[in-house]
């Protein structure tokens, strides 16, 4: 069985490193054709526009052929087959998968019954372990290490993946966390006990200007309105985790703030001009780092 | 009092007795030993008097002996269930059941969406014990299901 990437607990400490840095030569160095005999399949069973065309362009850039769909409409998913006889066909095809499907454990289960490696590009709301690499790329970038950072986590930390697959990557890198939520949107508890076993301290708070100024990164996410059960509760707290531009008055000089995109309204558009926005660099970021894990999941970087 | 017990499920030459089962779980031990497929006679009583839970099952599958994995998924759904081995009418072994590390193909994953219970797959779980609770994580999903709401599989070999 080929290495894949499935959860962001399958790579070790020194593979994230790794990937951080060969992302940075291909950032600069973006053109590149030594996948050029190679085929990447792109199976989204979920539709994506932002990490369908990062995944593509980046297969594109390492001068691999790309095929695929973008949705089942027109496949013979319609037609009842099963995702085991889709993804044996398609490895007689390519070289590598790239993979999103709502349905939780999909791609763990395609990279049992494939012979090439897999890479996981969302499984419902399980792992997005791409995801949490670009984050961990872009932290290094804007703050130069990625030791002893503050990381203030904002907006949905009870169904937001992406937070926790970064809360799994970053223990070893000695972190202290703040997490910003609605009391209906908490950190679960398996993160905080998580957390307390590593001795990583993190302190919980529903206020988002309480602790602005003490953030190294700013991780800003989606509060989504079908996640509450009281429509009423989502009114109140949906324009308290809105930032704007005066809130970032005295924040540290070296502050950044990420979103994994898209933003709705939890970012105002006045904060776009401020130095503090790093959301559209780092959505840049993902397509060097999805190149990485293509290139090293194919053994050649 | 051991006579009378005799009376209630009468006792056999050769074989294994599943005894102290909660009453409200022995369906599911019969489903995790798969017994509605099973071709030996088989005695079962339910809702038998008891003094450790009210109410207990017990089943008694006549010359057939199990693996000790198999036994041991019994202790997910009643871990206080007894085992005992029987040769010439007399107890030859006393079985004490153990949580095993693993868990495949046997229970159903709590987790709806998980992608098990929408594509023909054999389940596989760890089981991680936490303050004395007994959990399932499943190896796709990555969810824990609580063995208290463990629904069992039937035919899944």
């Amino acid at each position: 069985m080929s290495k894949s990437l499935i959860s962001i607990t399958d790579f070790s400490k020194d593979e994230m490193l790794h990937i951080l840095d060969v992302a940075a030569y291909f950032e600069k160095n973006k053109m590149q054709s030594f996948l050029s005999g190679k085929v990447v399949a792109s199976l989204f069973f979920e539709p994506s526009t932002r990490t369908r065309l990062s995944f593509e362009t980046a297969a594109n850039r390492l001068g691999a052929k790309v095929i695929g769909f973008a949705d089942t409409r027109n496949t013979s998913i319609t037609k009842g087959e099963s995702l085991k006889d889709t993804i044996k066909m398609v490895s007689n095809y390519a070289d590598l998968i790239i993979m999103r499907h709502p349905l939780e454990g999909s791609s763990r289960y395609a990279s049992e019954i494939s012979s090439l490696p897999v890479i996981n590009a969302g499984d419902g709301a399980n792992q997005h372990p791409t995801q949490t690499l670009l984050d961990m790329y872009t932290m290094r970038e804007t703050q130069g290490t990625l030791e002893n950072l503050c990381i203030n986590m904002v907006g949905d930390l009870k169904y937001g993946r992406t937070v926790h697959s970064l809360i799994q990557a970053m223990y070893y890198f000695h972190p202290r966390f703040i997490f910003t939520s609605p009391n209906e949107l908490t950190m679960p508890e398996q993160y905080k006990e998580f957390l307390r076993q590593h001795e990583i301290p993190f302190t919980e708070t529903d206020s988002l200007v309480g602790h602005l100024n003490e953030a190294d990164i700013l991780y800003m996410t989606r509060v989504q309105q079908e996640r509450f059960t009281d429509p009423m509760e989502y009114e109140k707290v949906k324009n308290v985790y809105r930032l704007d531009a005066s809130m970032l008055r005295s924040v540290k000089s070296n502050m950044k703030i990420l979103h994994p995109l898209p933003r709705v309204n939890e970012i105002a558009q006045d904060v776009d001009d401020t130095p503090y926005a790093y959301y559209f660099k780092q959505a840049e970021n993902g397509m060097y780092v999805r190149m990485a894990i293509i290139a090293y999941l194919l053994g050649y970087k | 009092m051991e006579n009378e017990k005799q009376l209630k499920v009468s006792a056999i030459k050769n074989g294994t007795v599943l005894d102290h089962i909660p009453s409200g779980q022995l369906f599911k031990v019969i489903d995790i030993l798969h017994l509605s497929e099973c071709n030996n006679q088989i005695t079962i009583g339910f809702n038998l008097e008891s003094k450790m839970y009210g109410r207990k099952g017990i089943i008694k599958i006549a010359d057939r002996y199990f693996a000790d994995e198999e036994l041991n998924y019994i202790a997910l759904v009643a871990p206080n269930a007894t085992v005992n081995i029987i040769k010439d009418f007399e107890v030859v072994e006393k079985k004490k059941l153990s949580i095993p590390d693993t868990v495949v193909g046997t229970v159903k994953c709590g987790n709806p969406v998980c992608v098990t219970n929408h594509e023909p797959i054999k389940t596989i779980f760890k089981t991680v014990v936490k303050d004395g609770k007994v959990q399932l994580l499943c190896h796709y999903c990555e969810k824990t299901t609580d063995v208290n709401d463990l629904t069992i599989i039937r035919n899944s070999r």
